[in-house]
């Protein structure tokens, strides 16, 4: 980086910060992942109600075959990854920190295709309507963070018209890099995907985000969309630039309002993966069964991209990357910024989990126990993307004043971890936040009961 | 540093337990940090000052050094000792009661008695900031208050320890002989003569030694150069909000103007530059919000001007900043920035 550039940085910067890229795993190719014993099928993966099995223990299943659903319309089936026997349905450890409800499958290594969904001879004929079903059936979510479902997403109500459909590019956490490596190798089916679901959405048309540290993406993603007038945007490089509201902002230049969707500015976003998963249900018959991840960190032998089975456990992965080097320390699903810190590898890769990393214990970033410490530089403040008072939020939280919180917009906080990343008394801002987030929640739930039982004792 | 790794230390559990999978850590997000500590801001901005210092000690000689060095002890010392006796961890390594010595020892007269300038650094510590409940609890600035005790028991000193007679040998240069000429020694004193006419020579002649070799001001202000150095070095590693230190000598600069002074003289004489990029700018006790350090800074232009001006005060920057400090909570509290996604067009930058 220039001096100038530098400069400028340092001047005007204002929401977002630079952590140190790390992203050499981008020259690697996606390799398929390893071909696990047993997968365990989680079935929550995804925001909104969880599926119940539609399979039993000892039922013969095959890859694509549907094996939990819900009659709920906020929900997404999930399906096999791996033929085989089921072989558990229990609690099993999942990536969200508690033991979830999963279906364990024993796999007979062929992968014998299950029949029931086919490819569509012609997918941009369909109506849009029909595209939705399809997608649900497929159990596709949106891979780049939370997983809600996409059909729900797809689903445009007939009071609002979205105007762009803008397909998500900007991988800003460190060390990930399954999006950019499917954008260069897979442009054409990402594209293909995201015409079916702008057709679903009834958008007037695509723009591509990518950050502008990518050109070979911008230019394989240009060449590929060109031909369907597909614009292809080069965004700042920062961190949360892909996080739906940045984005919007960044490439609409709307902002969603408070407690607002982006379907409300005309927008609506969608992860590189989303659209290749759709892709992939239309045209091969495939529903979502796997998708890429980054394997990184200094504590693992192998960097790698892979298309991991949706189910293999992370401790598999990390051995077929050749296991870990030196004193663990954290595996981290998802990326350093916003990923949750695992206490077992017995976790499985989930249809959101976009990254593996391993660091290693002596090298890993331990949290000081100790006083909230505020030198009141401002660098919390003037880098919260949602423009909020991180400090302020924090230190009530911090000595638990809920009567001070209510002032704050603390849900308005997208937890993107900002405000701590850059602090430099290393307060826990953004953990901080979240307990005061709880309180307040609780703290409502109680009033509500007092209100309804009337007795004044909650 | 040295309880920090101990503690980090005893957090370590073991790993192999009789053969199970390895323990992993938990830990929230973020999982990593950025390279910037309280002791590495506090390093640069004590870089940033470091050319002015050697400057300032050049011109000033072996007196300046003493009082620096003097405000220096006296500040860190203070610091660790009140630390001691409330029995909570001396933070004298995170270089924040050094800077406050020795920003304190750079806005001294270069003659003053070592004792002072002691005294000053103790009173910075001591009346500053511990009695606030120490680093970030302050509201005004520690190095200011300071200055403002001693410059309140010592005034005859504090106005007269300056280098008029020319000491150095940047001094003999007709400006200099020209002021020699003149009875007081207060430079603003002079510069206040110069702006009522009543000293008839050219005031542009002032502008060359305040750029570089200013006899007739405190340490720190011996060269508005090394002044805008340290700015650039404090800007470059994002450090400061450009804001303030624009803010408060624009408003001094085209006020003065409009009030008929040549508005370069009043951007270099006196401590307003070297106030508005390294006082003003203190973390501590500026507001949070881009708007905020607006009104702050804006402010304390505005107050240097009435006070270089309409009183009899020599120098004005001091008492604006410590004055628009004691703002500096109401404003946080009012000047909040519009969240993202809120319709309500307040302040935002
Ligand atoms: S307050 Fe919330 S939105 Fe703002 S930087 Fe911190 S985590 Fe991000
Ligand atoms: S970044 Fe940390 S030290 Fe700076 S204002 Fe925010 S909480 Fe305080």
């Amino acid at each position: 980086m220039g001096w100038a550039q530098r400069m400028k940085r340092a001047l005007f910067t204002r929401g977002g910060v630079h952590p140190e890229p790390r992203k050499v795993s981008s020259i690697m190719k996606i390799f398929p992942g390893p071909n696990p014993e047993q997968v365990i099928i989680p079935l929550s993966q995804h925001i909104g109600a969880p599926c119940e099995p539609v399979v039993e223990i000892g039922d013969e299943v095959l890859v694509g075959q549907k094996i939990g659903d819900s009659a709920e319309y906020v929900s997404a089936p999930v399906h096999s990854s791996v033929s085989g026997e089921v072989t558990g349905i229990k609690k099993y450890p999942h990536p969200g920190g508690h033991d979830m409800l999963a279906i364990q499958i024993t796999s007979d290594h062929l992968d014998r295709p299950s029949p029931d969904l086919q490819p569509v001879a012609e997918p941009l004929e369909l109506a849009p309507g029909e595209i939705r079903v399809r997608v649900r059936e497929g159990g596709i979510v949106g891979m780049g963070g939370a997983g809600f479902p996409t059909h729900v997403k797809l689903d445009t109500p007939a009071d609002k018209s979205i105007e762009v459909m803008i397909v998500n590019g900007a991988e800003c956490e460190p060390y990930l890099t399954g999006d950019y490596r499917v954008m260069l190798e897979n442009s054409e089916q990402v594209l293909m995907g995201a015409k079916i679901a702008q057709r679903a959405l009834g958008a007037d048309r695509i723009v591509v985000g990518v950050e502008h540290v990518f050109p070979d993406v911008i230019r394989v993603m240009r060449e590929a969309g060109g031909p369907f007038g597909i614009e292809v945007v080069s965004l700042p490089c920062r961190y949360p630039q892909g996080a739906e509201k940045s984005l919007i902002k960044s490439i609409a230049g709307r902002e969603v309002p408070t407690g607002g969707l982006p379907r409300d500015v005309g927008a609506s976003v969608s992860n590189v993966q989303t659209c290749y998963a759709v892709y992939d249900l239309f045209y091969n018959g495939r529903p979502l069964t796997d998708r890429v991840l980054t394997v990184a960190g200094d504590g693992i032998a192998g960097t790698a991209n892979l298309r991991v089975k949706i189910g293999t456990t992370v401790s598999d992965v990390i051995d077929y990357c050749g296991g870990m080097v030196g004193e663990p320390g954290k595996v981290i699903l998802g990326g350093p910024m916003m990923g949750v810190a695992q206490y077992t590898t017995g976790v499985p890769v989930i249809k959101t989990t976009s990254g593996i990393i391993v660091l290693r214990a002596d090298t890993m970033l331990v949290e000081e126990p100790g006083h909230f410490t505020c030198i009141r530089c401002g660098r919390c403040v003037k880098r919260c993307p949602m423009n909020l008072m991180p400090y302020q939020m924090a230190s009530y939280a911090d000595i638990g004043d809920w009567d001070a919180l209510e002032r704050f917009d603390l849900e308005e906080c997208m937890e993107c971890g900002c405000c701590a990343y850059i602090c430099p008394t290393k307060n826990p801002l953004v953990q901080l936040i979240k307990v005061g987030k709880d309180g307040l929640a609780r703290r409502r739930r109680k009033m509500d009961s007092l209100v309804g039982t009337g007795d004044g004792r909650g | 540093m040295e309880p920090a790794e101990g503690r980090a230390r005893e957090k370590k559990v073991p790993r192999e337990v009789s053969g199970q999978a390895p323990l992993l850590h938990m830990g929230v997000s973020p999982h990593i940090r950025a390279a910037d500590t309280t002791t590495r801001i506090m390093g640069w901005v004590i870089i940033a000052v470091l050319p002015l210092t050697v400057y300032g000690v050049y011109i000033g000689g072996f007196k300046a050094f003493l009082v620096i060095a003097m405000s220096v002890i006296g500040a860190v010392a203070t610091e660790a000792i009140i630390q001691r006796i409330r029995h909570i961890p001396v933070t004298i390594s995170d270089l924040s009661a050094l800077l406050t010595g020795l920003l304190l020892g750079l806005t001294l007269p270069p003659r003053l008695p070592w004792w002072i300038a002691l005294m000053g650094g103790v009173a910075a510590i001591a009346l500053g900031k511990q009695v606030f409940g120490g680093l970030g609890h302050n509201i005004f600035n520690p190095a200011l208050v300071g200055r403002a005790v001693i410059f309140v028991s010592y005034p005859a000193y504090m106005t007269t320890s300056y280098l008029v007679r020319g000491q150095a040998f940047v001094v003999n240069t007709p400006t200099i002989r020209a002021l020699n000429s003149v009875t007081t020694a207060t430079p603003l004193f002079v510069a206040g003569q110069v702006r009522d006419h009543q000293l008839a020579v050219n005031t542009a002649r002032y502008i060359g030694p305040y750029l570089w070799g200013n006899p007739w001001g405190c340490i720190g202000e011996v060269s508005a150069i090394l002044i805008l150095l340290g700015l650039g070095i404090l800007l470059y590693q994002g450090l400061v909000d450009w804001r303030i230190p624009v803010c408060m000598a624009g408003t001094v600069v085209l006020l003065s103007w409009a009030l008929g002074m040549n508005p370069i003289l009043a951007a270099v004489s006196g401590g307003l530059l070297f106030g508005a990029c390294f006082m003003a700018t203190d973390y501590v006790t500026n507001p949070m919000t881009a708007w905020g350090k607006v009104v702050f800074s804006v402010g304390c232009g505005l107050v240097t001007v009435v006070l270089r001006f309409y009183s009899n005060l020599p120098e004005g920057v001091m008492f604006a900043i410590l004055l628009m400090n004691g703002f500096t909570p109401m404003i946080d509290r009012y000047m909040k920035p519009r969240p993202f996604g809120h319709k309500s067009v307040v302040s935002q930058a």
